[in-house]
């Protein structure tokens, strides 16, 4: 399914990264400890983190994984948007718990 | 071929802009993508360190036909203990670091998961020399 897709399905906002909507989401990964994540999720995740800031994207951007959706409510700030648009990686928003977005994701991946 | 960067300690904006280069330009290369994913990670962490821990430094990255090195040289505090600092969990980091998710104490054993080669020459209160060395 493509980033495109799931916002629509999912009534989620996006932020930036427009360039980055036909990309196709293969997988979901949450997590906010950076390591973590580089470690363990897989190219094509969707990522659901309250890590709003720029070093979240250039993690995104080293792992291939085309979407980041901030859960509840968390904002990213201009530099995050901005890395956004360059890398072309779709920054999502949502006021929903990242519990929440993982029930509705699994409906549709 | 040959890449050099200086990292800035205090930027954390522009933090793992060395790490996008060296993982762009191997891509342009075309060295297979989960290669290039391990050694961005590895190269990633190490950065990190730089800007976290030791107020930046330098970084060389020698590229052959068969292998990769990326010498990594601060003049930070150094490393008190190695064999704990390379224990999954143990980090030094404060408070405001880990809230920006990192401080995970992931770093050093991630560096050594995903290279062939990993040696530190570390003196406290003088620097840290890293060097990690990939078989392409």
């Amino acid at each position: 399914m493509t980033v495109e897709e799931l916002t629509k399905q999912l009534n989620l906002t996006c932020m930036g990264g427009k360039k980055g909507l036909g990309k196709e989401v293969t997988g979901v990964y949450i997590g906010d400890l950076l390591s973590l994540v580089m470690a363990r999720s897989k190219e094509g995740d969707l990522w659901l983190t309250v890590q709003g800031h720029i070093n979240t994207l250039a993690v995104a951007a080293l792992v291939n994984m085309p979407a980041i959706l901030l859960v509840e409510g968390i904002l990213p700030t201009d530099e995050m948007i901005q890395k956004a648009e360059e890398e072309a990686i779709v920054l999502l928003t949502t006021h929903k718990t990242a519990y929440e977005m993982a029930c509705a994701l699994n409906k549709w991946l | 071929m040959t890449l050099c960067f200086t990292v800035d300690g205090n930027d954390f904006l522009r933090a793992g802009e060395a790490s996008a280069v060296v993982k762009r330009t191997l891509k342009q290369l075309g060295l297979e993508s989960s290669l290039v994913r391990k050694i961005a990670i590895a190269m990633y962490e190490a950065e990190m360190n730089m800007v976290l821990h030791a107020n930046g430094g330098n970084i060389k990255v020698t590229l052959s036909d068969t292998y990769l090195t990326i010498q990594m040289m601060d003049t930070g505090p150094g490393i008190k203990d190695i064999d704990l600092a390379m224990q999954e969990g143990y980090s030094t980091a404060n408070q405001k670091i880990r809230e920006l998710g990192f401080g995970a104490g992931m770093g050093l054993p991630n560096m050594k998961r995903y290279s062939d080669e990993l040696k530190i020459k570390t003196v406290v209160g003088v620097g840290t020399e890293v060097l990690l060395g990939f078989k392409l």
